[in-house]
């Protein structure tokens, strides 16, 4: 999700060819009423994967209603209440924040532009990502081998989905974690890696807000009804 | 442009058999709630139209004697208006929705002083099943009813989704396997209308259509009593037969249904139509590598010619027609 | 190793596609050969494949857009003459080609055509209107072409190898579901959405951005053009709708292909959820389509009316209230399907309080024109037939919004000449009045207006012809997508409407001959100022074509209509004071966007034909491509201050020697 944008977003520093009015120029601040001119690559950057990641969160609003209309759909298999084991979760939970907070550790490191700390915290976050994604195969893997796989119900095709499709981001999120640090090691704390860091971080924030979501009302919802 | 004419034409047309051309209440209602809409958006459409042809014309360039006025480009007045204008008409369309939608509630009972007559639709791939439970008769793409009684549809699918619809008697209703939809229509006048599924279903859909024979009720007694007699059982068994994919089905009666077919149907106890080309003798083996025509690729399926099918010239084609859908679809199935 | 993939694939005893494939393969073959015979392929490839420049992308989008609308049309005319001629017989085409047929025009139409047209329209004019250089991420634009040009092709694919869906342009479950369309065609399907709606999801943020953080100094939000505004509503549109998309087609595929159970008939499955997930996407879709389009008509009444927008304001206001308000009127396209009074009450309400907005709009329209001085050029025309047309298409849709008499003209022709009145009249009119209207901005040179003018009577006529018998015979009862025909009241109607069809057919020929006949006298129409129309944005400010970089310099802005109160200003001017240029940074070309759709294409090819080990060879490609992209180090070419105030130069000194002779005639 990184930007191209270099000078295109920078503004004329040249005078005012049109004799219009005094502009200052602009300095790149905020562009609510116009007066500053185009934002800066930061901001331009961060906003978009800001609105990139509202979308994916309506995707996974999707499959969210996907599965509370399914949820009673169990085809005479087992319900939530016999399947989920909470204390996987609660491991899954805590592993995921902990990376959570970890990641935001290796956002402190690259503004202090410390490379090896941010590199070590980025390595936890990547590990400790890797095993909530472990736990969770697992956990797919011995439902489907005693026959409550995603083909047996809609219930449980609404569970694998939502579920998996969480936990697709995950893998797809340590590939990029894993792409950011050769990149960071190769060409150091340059600006538009910068950028891109802020944006993975915001990403795996998003993820844990949606897991906490998943947590709560598929997990904890589901084991109580 | 295009409303005055289509109305105009419509008039002209006598509009006989369609929805305007109501046999019974419910269409009849359908009709009043759709003109009366009409009427109320045309007297917002038809003055903006004249407006904006008149504006255009008056204002065009070479009008010199048209003011020009460049800075007019805010008047409150006429924002009021134009806002007002629309709200107005939608909140009269509103109360037109509102009643119209419970006074029309496919699901609400025709009040009458005569017994409500049940009658039990199944679609399946590619034609209608009716059922008439208090007779525990049962006929196939050939609906009878006697008039001046209200007919309360209960409606599934034996497969994909599809909707009943029978323009002349008023609102149409989306049928699905494994649900229940309900439906009210009374035909009000004796005749032979034209029934059809409104949701494309599949290949044979176009020939989905059916009769709708509203006769008085006592010659519609004689028919039914007819029927018991006619013979043809339609159980379980004969009911998978019949599920099976085929075009063009004819019209057949069954003398008696088993009492709880349809809920059968409905609970999938009995399960919706098999998959295409599966058939007894398994599915065919997956073709490699040589070109097939589709003389060469033969496969039993469930479109072999149906055995009450008259051979006629046009159910010939429909066979060659089958033959090439059949050979397609074995190139690109999945074994 | 080929998954599902053998020869049997390719319909050698179809003659149609058969041939209709031969006529594509010719014609590409031919076009490739003069390419290469005429030494173009360095200058396609540095100018335009890896262009990342927002102009030349949606010139692309266009040229796309351009032929699917021409692949879509011969559908329907395949359609319209296959239903006069199956009259109480067969046709000459059966039911398992025509259902095909009818879902492929869907199809292209909204998600090839008529997407693509618009964006590109968006594409072109936005960064100029706003008074910047390009977009806010300008090789994730060329990415976003490229997907949609993959899905495009996978669709055509589709033609040659294998089959395409026969669900309709809406795979409604279970009968897309594998046991009732085993065949391939569904997932043609899947695969071309999926990977051209990545492309739209990302053309919807890179908007939102641009709209909201860069804009020119002092061009404060109600100081946008209306086409920015509107391109700004369908892009939150698009952010917000398309994920629905995707995630109810992931679930349809994975149905499909791992057995699961959203929508299938057994154990559990749900096939209405499947019916309001698909239109709680597919209204805001219409609105996607069409707020552009409403856009395009503010910039055309206001231009050619020589007058600004009535009622600005309350423009942006009803732009943003339909852009809402169209998240809650799904359901109006299933009322039939059982919910209930209160709930179609409710639906059919929310259905009725959209159209205030369109109706403000439409009054604001009308009130540019009054006090104005109204030349009706082509863009002109184009307008006065949408508003006039798209008001009955309206009103006949705010009748269907009324439950009753939707449920006797649900999935009828009734609806299906609604759809169209609107689509046609807004969205297709609307891209052609852009493209003829931009046309000059983009290539320095006019289209020829007289072809024009014919090219828009005969497709406004063959329109009409067309759609006005439909709605009678879908009030005689006629239901939608039939390919045979059993009662003989309709039959008069449709031979009207196949009429009507030959009549459009003359109106698509003569947009041809228009193209043809203009590049062909080009010099004669040459656009030598920058601004044929009189225009009043700042697109008209730049020359005719704009250099790479659009402004030399990023135009203050005062008021609204900032070019117009430039012109005004610069002709009080006896001499433009002396500025001083500065070297110009634009992002790099690259071919990223290409390499990215090749990778894509190739993955959907491969899960349609289940040659799984080929999907996972394009997954690693396209990893890769992403690595080396993320890779580089010089993301900018330098323009050196000298060659911009050549450029700048030259330019300026034209625009103000007509400004002055303007200034001396009026």
């Amino acid at each position: 999700m990184s930007a191209a944008a270099g000078d295109i977003t920078a503004r004329s520093t040249g005078r005012d060819p049109y004799r219009l009015g005094r502009g200052d120029g602009g300095h790149g601040v905020a562009t609510g009423h116009g007066e500053g001119g185009p934002a800066s690559p930061f901001v331009t950057v961060a906003y978009g994967f800001w609105i990139f990641l509202l979308s994916d969160i309506v995707m996974f609003s999707a499959f969210f209603a996907a599965y509370a209309v399914l949820v009673n759909a169990t085809a005479g298999g087992p319900t939530g209440r016999e399947l989920f084991d909470l204390t996987t979760v609660a491991t899954q939970t805590g592993v995921l924040l902990t990376s959570t907070f970890t990641a935001g550790l290796a956002m402190l490191a690259a503004h202090r532009r410390a490379m090896l700390a941010c590199q070590l915290w980025l390595l936890v976050t990547g590990v400790l990502g890797a095993a909530f994604l472990l736990l969770e195969i697992q956990e797919f893997v011995t439902m489907i081998g005693e026959g409550v796989g995603p083909t047996r119900s809609a219930f449980l095709s609404a569970f694998f989905a939502l579920v998996g499709c969480h936990g697709t981001h995950v893998g797809l999120g340590l590939l990029w974690l894993g792409t950011m640090m050769a990149q960071l090691w190769v060409k150091g704390f340059r600006a538009d890696i910068i950028r891109r860091l802020h944006c993975f971080s915001l990403f795996w924030h998003a993820l844990d807000i949606i897991w906490v979501a998943i947590f709560s009302l598929v997990y904890l919802l589901g084991a109580s009804s | 442009m295009l409303a005055p004419a289509v109305t105009a034409a419509a008039l002209l047309s006598g509009c006989a058999g369609g929805v305007l051309d109501p046999q019974g209440p419910i269409g009849a209602g359908n009709r009043t709630i759709l003109l009366n809409s009409l009427a109320v958006m045309l007297v917002i459409v038809i003055p903006t139209l004249i407006a904006l042809l008149f504006f255009a014309w008056k204002y065009r360039a070479s009008n010199t004697k048209a003011r020009y006025d460049p800075e007019f480009t805010y008047s409150g007045r006429i924002e009021l208006i134009v806002w007002s204008i629309p709200t107005l008409t939608i909140l009269f369309l509103g109360g037109l929705i509102y009643y119209g939608s419970h006074a029309l509630e496919p699901s609400r009972p025709i009040a009458s002083e005569r017994a409500t007559l049940q009658i039990q639709v199944v679609s399946l791939d590619w034609k209608w099943l009716f059922i008439y439970p208090e007779h525990a008769i049962g006929t196939v793409n050939r609906l009878v009813i006697p008039t001046g009684t209200p007919i309360r549809f209960t409606l599934t699918s034996g497969s994909v989704m599809n909707v009943f619809f029978v323009p002349q008697l008023g609102s149409m209703i989306y049928v699905m396997n494994g649900m229940r939809s309900q439906l009210h229509l009374q035909a009000d006048n004796p005749g032979v209308y034209y029934g059809q599924s409104a949701h494309f279903s599949g290949d044979g859909f176009s020939d989905m259509n059916f009769e709708v024979e509203a006769l008085p009720p006592e010659e519609f007694a004689t028919w039914t009593a007819a029927q018991r007699n006619a013979g043809g059982v339609l159980n379980a068994a004969a009911y998978q037969e019949l599920a099976r994919q085929s075009i063009d089905e004819p019209v057949r009666v069954f003398g008696h249904v088993q009492p709880g077919l349809f809920d059968a149907i409905v609970r999938q106890t009995l399960p919706p139509a098999p998959r295409p080309l599966a058939t007894a003798a398994g599915p065919p083996p997956r073709p490699r590598g040589r070109l097939r025509g589709p003389r060469a690729t033969r496969r039993s399926g469930p479109n072999e010619p149906n055995p009450t099918r008259p051979a006629t010239a046009t159910n010939r084609a429909k066979e060659r027609i089958d033959d090439a859908r059949k050979a397609r679809l074995v190139r690109n199935s999945i074994p | 190793m080929l998954g599902k993939l053998d020869w049997s694939a390719i319909p050698f005893h179809e003659p149609i596609p058969l041939g209709a494939a031969l006529v594509v393969f010719l014609a590409a073959v031919a076009v490739l050969g003069w390419i290469t015979v005429k030494g173009y392929w360095s200058y396609l490839w540095n100018e335009w494949i890896t262009s990342v420049d927002h102009k030349r992308i949606g010139v692309m989008y266009i040229v796309l857009a351009a032929l699917m609308l021409l692949r879509g049309f011969i559908d329907a005319i395949m359609m319209r003459s296959q239903q006069v001629m199956a009259v109480h017989g067969p046709g000459y085409l059966p039911p398992e080609h025509y259902d095909q047929i009818f879902s492929a025009h869907g199809t292209i139409m909204i998600f090839f055509a008529g997407m693509p047209f618009v964006i590109g329209l968006m594409n072109f004019a936005v960064p100029l209107q706003l008074g910047i250089r390009d977009v806010a991420f300008p090789t994730l634009n060329s990415v976003s072409f490229w997907l949609t040009a993959s899905g495009a092709l996978l669709v055509n694919i589709s033609l040659v190898v294998g089959e395409f869906a026969r669900t309709g342009w809406l795979p409604y479950a279970p009968l897309s579901e594998t046991t009732y369309s085993p065949g391939v065609g569904v997932d043609y399907y899947l695969w071309a959405i999926q990977i051209s709606g990545v492309g739209t999801l990302l053309t919807g943020v890179n908007f939102v951005t641009t709209i909201l953080k860069i804009r020119a100094p002092g061009m404060g939000y109600l100081r946008m053009p209306m086409f920015c505004w509107t391109s700004l509503a369908a892009s939150l549109l698009i952010v917000a709708a398309f994920p629905v998309l995707t995630a109810t087609l992931a679930m349809l595929t994975l149905d499909r292909y791992l057995g699961f159970h959203f929508f299938t008939n057994e154990a559990g499955g749900n096939q209405m959820m499947f019916v309001n997930l698909i239109w709680a996407w597919g209204h805001p879709e219409v609105y996607i389509l069409v707020l552009p389009a409403f856009g395009i008509f503010s910039e055309i009444f206001s231009t050619f009316s020589s007058k600004p927008l009535f009622g600005y304001r309350s423009m942006v206001a009803a732009t943003l209230f339909i852009c809402i308000v169209s998240f809650m009127v799904w359901l109006h396209h299933f009322f039939t399907m059982g919910a209930g009074a209160n709930v179609n009450a409710a639906f059919g309400i929310a259905t009725s309080v959209i159209a205030v907005g369109t109706g403000v709009k439409i009054y604001n329209w009308l009130f540019t024109m009054y006090g104005g001085r109204v030349r009706f050029d082509t863009p002109m025309l184009w307008a006065m037939a949408f508003v006039t047309t798209f008001i009955i298409g309206g009103m006949t849709g705010v009748l269907l919004a009324v439950p009753p008499a939707d449920f006797m003209l649900h999935n009828s022709l009734f609806l299906v000449a609604h759809f169209h009145n609107v689509i046609i009249s807004g969205v297709l009119f609307g891209a052609f009045a852009g493209y003829t209207y931009w046309f000059p901005k983009a290539f320095g040179f006019r289209l020829h207006e007289g072809w024009g003018k014919a090219a828009f009577w005969a497709t406004l006529a063959g329109y009409i012809l067309v759609f006005a018998p439909l709605y009678i015979v879908g009030l005689k009862g006629m239901t939608r997508r039939l390919q045979h025909i059993e009662v003989d009241a309709w039959v008069p109607w449709l031979q009207i409407a196949a009429v009507g069809i030959v009549v459009m057919i003359a109106g698509a020929a003569l947009q041809i001959v228009q193209l043809w006949v203009s590049i062909r006298d080009r010099e004669s129409l040459r656009d030598e100022t920058g601004d044929p129309w009189d225009g009043r944005s700042l697109e008209w400010s730049t020359p005719s074509p704009p250099p790479s970089f659009n402004y030399a310099h990023l135009p203050h802005v005062e008021n609204e209509e900032p070019y117009w109160s430039i012109k005004q200003r610069a002709m009080e001017e006896q001499d433009p004071q002396e500025v001083e240029y500065e070297p110009i940074h634009m992002p790099r070309n690259s071919p990223t966007g290409f390499i990215t759709a090749f990778f894509a294409t190739l993955i959907g090819f491969a899960l349609i034909w289940h040659i799984w080990w080929l999907a996972v060879a394009g997954f690693v490609g396209a990893y890769a491509t992403f690595v080396v992209f993320a890779w580089r180090d010089r993301t900018e070419v330098e323009i050196p201050a000298e060659e911009v105030e050549r450029i700048d130069r030259d330019s300026r000194a034209t625009q103000l020697a007509w400004l002055r002779q303007r200034e001396r005639v009026t």
